[in-house]
């Protein structure tokens, strides 16, 4: 959309002066997104390709998902992936939705702002010093539990993703239901299960699907305190990846972009969800 | 009346298991390493217990055949590379991601969500993925240059990946949600009307931008550049896998430590020189210009 001043035919398209409209600035957009999803539209495009080039299109094909399901590495991996990331995502949401009912409902008090800040550490601190810091830990006290450890490192660093939606969903709740309900002499754990909980719901379920699709897709750390054998899908990708390019990977990384996709459009729905269920007054 | 009263044994029940595990599992691990970078390395991995400062003397100094302590700039100059790197990649940001942030708050409703949405995604998506799209594009033998080929628009192939050209690429790609998404949550909020006194007072569109706009967007635009920079820094699987690793960075340089070449105190040592820039990030953010209009508690 230029900034041309010509008056067409057209008097609703006209295109005059209007404030706060810059020349350049939605032709940077459009080329942005362009940017943005044209590599990941090609990648998924050459995952269906005919050919052992997975670069020349040849036609279409479903070869290379059949191979990369039908391999014991891969299954392995994705095993080893949901296993994580599922134990990681339960503990993870179940304690930040304690911790975020007492940091938005629970008023001011001493350490408020810190308990804020440590929540929030594992999402401010470079991925590979935490990497690095938790294997040190790891190996000075000797804690050999294979997956496990990867299970641990995994909780930390999914508990703030698991926290923020539920906090924002908390502060934008209405508490008037929560009254009426204590005003009919429901007493607190009632209100609490029967009315908090459920309206809360959106933004646990949006947080824990966060928490898992971080877990899935962690790289950095999972590298460096996995022990051998327990190789998760993003470290067997790696692994591939520098061999050189295949269809597999093609196929592979399609199935994690999916995954991807769906958990958080899912978690975005029901995240808009809101305004229909706590109507504001 | 209050909600879920909140007494201090409430507080201590509800925030104790997730200031536990984040406590335990990840502040006492960064204690270790401030204790690992103040010992000796073992050369079998892991340290060994006695006091040394070799790990810092290390970054500006080797000792040479003598056992004698000389001035090695190698270090140094990754830690340079890194931040030029990391700088080059945020003003690269900046310079797509405010007209984009921009233009997508002018937008209809509909239109604003879904564009957010659109520039989210690849946030949640795999690095790794998101890194090997472009190799798969890049290549000698790639998308681009298989067709190009084809095409008979040239003979030989272009050399595109493992360029320092491919690794910008690959790190604004991965980065730039982070710039993009602050600024949007700021010039979003911005009041129309301003814009429409300010253009009745006769202001161009470039006075417009330069002391009505940016000012108001300042914020948003310090903490996109500071979410940018900051993993950027850090970054190495951008410059390994789109670069060829032909030069080391912080973040490679830390993880080799631990692999490899087995320097633990020293890696150790690196990594809190990089937490520490983050730190000081983390402050100019917290303490700096866009303290006052900051939002309480942030994100």
């Amino acid at each position: 959309m230029g900034t041309s001043t010509t008056s067409g035919p057209n008097p609703a398209r006209e295109k005059q002066f209007v404030i706060g409209r810059f020349p350049g600035f939605a032709t940077t957009s459009w080329v942005f997104l362009l940017y943005l999803y044209i590599p990941i539209f090609l990648l998924i495009i050459f995952s269906f390709n005919a050919s052992h080039s997975a670069t020349i299109w040849h036609g279409f094909s479903l070869e290379w998902y059949l191979k990369a399901f039908a391999n014991d590495d891969v299954q392995r991996a994705a095993v080893n992936s949901l296993i994580v990331a599922f134990s990681a995502t339960v503990v993870a949401t179940v304690v930040a939705v304690f911790a975020a009912l007492i940091l938005a409902r629970g008023g001011r008090f001493r350490g408020r702002g810190l308990s804020y800040g440590i929540l929030m550490l594992p999402m401010t601190m470079p991925e590979i010093v935490t990497a690095v810091a938790t294997l040190s830990f790891f190996t000075a006290i000797k804690l050999d539990i294979g997956l496990g450890r990867v299970v641990i490192a995994h909780t930390v660093f999914c508990i703030p993703f698991a926290f923020l939606p539920i906090r924002a969903r908390l502060q934008g709740m209405d508490t008037t239901l929560e009254q009426a309900a204590q005003d009919l002499y429901a007493n607190e754990w009632q209100t609490f299960r029967y009315v908090t909980l459920p309206l809360l719901m959106p933004g646990i379920i949006s947080g824990a699907m966060l928490s898992f699709i971080i877990s899935i897709d962690d790289f950095i750390i999972t590298l460096m305190v996995a022990p051998a054998g327990s190789t998760t899908l993003p470290l067997y990708i790696y692994g591939m990846v520098r061999m050189g390019v295949t269809p597999e990977v093609n196929a592979l990384s399609t199935v994690m972009l999916a995954i991807s996709l769906v958990f958080v459009s899912t978690s975005y729905l029901i995240g808009r969800k809101k305004q229909a269920v706590t109507p504001k007054k | 009346m209050r909600l879920l009263q909140s007494t201090p044994m409430r507080r201590v029940l509800g925030l104790g298991p997730a200031l536990g595990i984040i406590g335990f599992f990840m502040v006492v691990p960064i204690a270790i390493i401030v204790v690992f970078s103040f010992m000796k390395s073992n050369p079998y991995g892991g340290v060994n217990p006695e006091f040394s400062l070799e790990a810092y003397k290390q970054f500006l100094f080797e000792r040479n055949l003598m056992d004698e302590l000389v001035f090695n700039a190698a270090y140094l100059r990754i830690f340079g590379r890194s931040f030029l790197l990391a700088l080059v990649t945020t003003a690269l940001c900046l310079l797509i991601g405010f007209p984009t942030a921009y233009y997508m708050s002018r937008q209809p409703a509909r239109r604003k969500n879904l564009m957010v949405f659109l520039v989210t995604i690849p946030f949640w998506t795999n690095l790794l993925i998101r890194a090997y799209c472009w190799i798969l594009l890049l290549r000698d033998t790639g998308i681009i240059n298989n067709y190009l080929i084809k095409w008979g628009i040239i003979d030989e192939p272009l050399t595109l990946l493992y360029t320092n050209f491919a690794i910008f690429l690959g790190l604004v790609y991965t980065h730039i949600p982070f710039m993009v998404l602050p600024i949007y949550a700021r010039v979003e909020k911005l009041d129309f009307n301003l814009l429409e006194a300010a253009h009745d007072l006769y202001a161009s569109r470039r006075q417009l931008m330069r002391h009505v706009i940016l000012p108001l967007a300042a914020p948003g635009i310090i903490a996109g550049c500071l979410l940018v920079f900051v993993p950027c820094l850090g970054d190495f699987i951008i410059p390994n896998l789109l670069g060829g690793g032909k030069h080391l960075m912080i973040g490679s340089l830390i993880q080799l430590q631990f692999g490899g070449s087995r320097n633990w105190p020293f890696g150790s040592a690196a990594a809190l020189i990089l937490m520490s820039f983050v730190l000081i990030a983390m402050m100019i953010y917290v303490w700096g210009p866009g303290r006052k209009m900051k939002p309480e508690g942030g994100a």
